[in-house]
């Protein structure tokens, strides 16, 4: 039943990077990790720490060397990688340090691009991309260009591409780390937010104060999970 | 798996979308298929233009017909003979004619003609002609169009008559104003009484006559029954050179053997060889056969097609891999976004169809320039070369689907590889 419960289960998660000869990196070393649905968690560590790829591995980015990685019950650990593409564009939404909007497509159509691997009608959606567009303060904003906007502005543009899809995981890495601390603590309300609506966020960053927003901190340290602080509980599931 | 759906024609919007964002780069790389698609069609246009005229001709011969011609031989001793004063003999007989006629299978007829030069005078005008000695069949076999009058008759040919026909454009010559049929001509002493003007259907200047001497009018064609011209002329002609006369017998200056089909025409032309090499001690005729000339102007035109074209599919080449330069560079330029794209739940498929849909339109948009540009440059060449150009429609068709090929073929390797791109890579790329 647990295992029901989690939409993240991180189970002997190791990745090896084989740089060419004897040289080896172990990026990660035998993770165990669960995060249950509506739960807040954030991963800190210094670089090298093996957070990036944890991250990239949770967002189905890349494949584990050997364990087991369970989305939503589902173990995508040796999937294919139409089906990682799959997993990622229908179950997970993506916040990233540097924003990556598409350069040449305006604020509107970069919030479509995860639907048009969806194979959805894009016209019939064109309201609820508005609609996401008006939740994160971009309403005025539709046609303009990422090159338009500030970098706050972008990070929400990014935000409410990250929702389109509805889905239930959304992963930031770093989604304050180019921005000044008044835009900062904006895209991390909404954040704030969107966890309160009931998304699971996993959210990267090197900043103490922003770990403190998440419900649990969980420390990263030469590939494995040094430890694990829990700020305020979990929200209860029914 | 679940089998999503293409996105196919955002793909194309996309597509057209980021070939716009580089205007001078997407036309810079189309430049290539348009002027690989534009000279594929313009220099088949110009052979075919080259290959129809001369085909045209050897038509209008008759693909049906045998034409043999009296040859004077290349013959030292006999040239010597020539010289001083004997008259020399050669060419075709009536008895070839009649030969060919009786045992060569599947000829319809034998049209024997003979040629004597001579000026024919009106009036005080006087124009040096080409006599045509006979029969009435010769405008079918041949090809006149009747312009006024009649052309010779079977009685003209049975009486003698002093009859003639003259062509348009001597009528012209001559008759300035006057009707040409109330009037008669002078040829040496004998008169002539003019009864039908005609146009020769092949065109007149491609006939090789015997002893064409340049510059002079090559429609000026009297014809006359050959009874006539037998009895008025004889068979010895004289020509008056400096220091010296020539005497010449020729009894026909060429023959037209008009086989039933165009199948017998090729069995005919080594039978009437061989009959009449039994007759003939000298290398004196020619046989020309319309059909054999119009299969080497075929078989020259496939050459000629296969030359220029290849040249052409060169530069066509040469475009695609202009295509897939740009295209290479921007799948390294667009990194950053495959990545973005990969993240967001594009398969690789999608990446491959767009960077395909790229170069495809690319190629499709600078075939569809080229074929415009295929059909006016044959055009413009006409007009200010006055050489024929046709266009054809399976050259168009040709060079527009090998643009559409060239675009998938060398636009398939940039897509695949950016499709390959490991998308962490990717989105770390700057």
């Amino acid at each position: 039943m647990a295992q029901e419960q989690a939409i993240i289960r991180l189970e002997e998660l190791e990745k090896r990077y084989d740089l060419g000869g004897e040289a080896e990196v172990r990026a990660l070393r035998g993770i165990d990790l669960v995060v249950r649905p509506g739960s807040y968690v954030a991963i800190m560590g210094p670089s090298g720490s093996g957070k990036s790829t944890m991250l990239n591995l949770i967002g189905c980015l890349d494949r584990p060397t050997s364990g087991r990685y369970f989305l939503g019950g589902t173990d995508v650990s040796a999937m294919p990688d139409d089906e990682l593409s799959e997993a990622r564009g229908s179950g997970i939404g993506f916040i990233f340090q540097s924003y990556n909007l598409i350069a040449q497509l305006t604020v509107i159509e970069n919030i479509q691009v995860p639907l048009l691997y969806q194979g959805k009608d894009l016209d019939a959606a064109h309201d609820h991309c508005v609609q996401l567009a008006q939740t994160v303060g971009l309403g005025d904003r539709l046609h303009h260009r990422p090159n338009q906007l500030s970098g706050g502005q972008q990070q929400r543009v990014a935000i409410a591409r990250s929702l389109v899809n509805d889905p239930l995981l959304i992963l930031a890495d770093e989604p304050t780390g180019n921005l000044d601390s008044r835009t900062g603590v904006e895209v991390l309300e909404l954040i704030d937010q969107l966890n309160a609506r009931g998304k699971t966020i996993v959210l990267v960053t090197h900043d103490e104060r922003i770990a403190t927003r998440a419900h649990r901190v969980i420390h990263m340290k030469d590939g494995l999970i040094e430890r694990e602080i829990v700020n305020r509980p979990e929200p209860s599931q029914g | 798996m679940k089998l999503t759906s293409f996105p196919f024609f955002s793909t194309i919007r996309l597509g057209i979308k980021s070939l716009l964002l580089h205007k001078l780069r997407s036309v810079l790389t189309m430049l290539g298929i348009i002027f690989g698609v534009c000279s594929v069609i313009a220099m088949l246009a110009i052979g075919e233009g080259a290959s129809y005229q001369a085909q045209e001709e050897i038509k209008k011969l008759g693909s049906q017909n045998i034409i043999l011609r009296s040859l004077k031989p290349v013959d030292d001793a006999n040239r010597a003979d020539a010289g001083r004063g004997t008259s020399l003999e050669y060419g075709l007989t009536y008895d070839d004619g009649a030969r060919i006629q009786a045992t060569v299978p599947g000829v319809i007829r034998v049209l024997p003609i003979r040629i004597i030069r001579e000026n024919v005078r009106f009036a005080r005008s006087s124009v040096a002609c080409q006599i045509l000695g006979t029969l009435p069949t010769y405008q079918a076999i041949v090809g006149l169009d009747i312009v006024k009058g009649r052309f010779l008759a079977e009685t003209d040919d049975l009486n003698q008559d002093n009859v003639c026909t003259v062509t348009e454009g001597l009528a012209g010559r001559l008759f300035a104003f006057q009707d040409p049929l109330l009037q008669s001509i002078k040829i040496n002493s004998f008169y002539y009484r003019v009864v039908g003007v005609v146009r020769e259907r092949n065109m007149p200047e491609q006939r090789t006559q015997p002893g064409k001497t340049e510059g002079e009018p090559l429609d000026n064609n009297v014809y006359i029954p050959l009874s006539t011209a037998r009895s008025r002329f004889g068979e010895t002609l004289v020509r008056r050179r400096a220091g010296s006369i020539e005497m010449e017998r020729v009894q026909l200056h060429q023959m037209t053997v008009q086989m039933r089909d165009v199948a017998a025409v090729e069995a005919a032309d080594p039978q009437i060889k061989g009959l009449l090499d039994r007759f003939h001690k000298q290398n004196d005729y020619e046989t020309i056969v319309p059909l054999q000339l119009l299969r080497q102007a075929e078989q020259t035109k496939r050459i000629f097609n296969i030359v220029l074209g290849s040249i052409a599919a060169i530069s066509l080449l040469v475009g695609g891999i202009g295509i897939m330069n740009i295209m290479l560079a921007t799948v390294t330029e667009r990194t950053r976004e495959i990545g973005i794209r990969r993240a967001l739940g594009a398969k690789r498929r999608h990446i491959t169809v767009q960077f395909l849909v790229e170069t495809v339109v690319l190629s499709i948009g600078g075939g569809l320039v080229g074929v415009v540009l295929g059909i006016m440059v044959p055009f413009v060449v006409s007009r200010v070369t006055d050489m024929p150009t046709i266009v054809t429609p399976w050259s168009v068709l040709l060079a527009f689907s090998i643009s559409g090929a060239v675009g998938i073929v060398f636009g398939l390797y940039p897509a695949k590889a950016a499709a390959k791109l490991d998308p962490i890579e990717a989105l770390r790329h700057e």
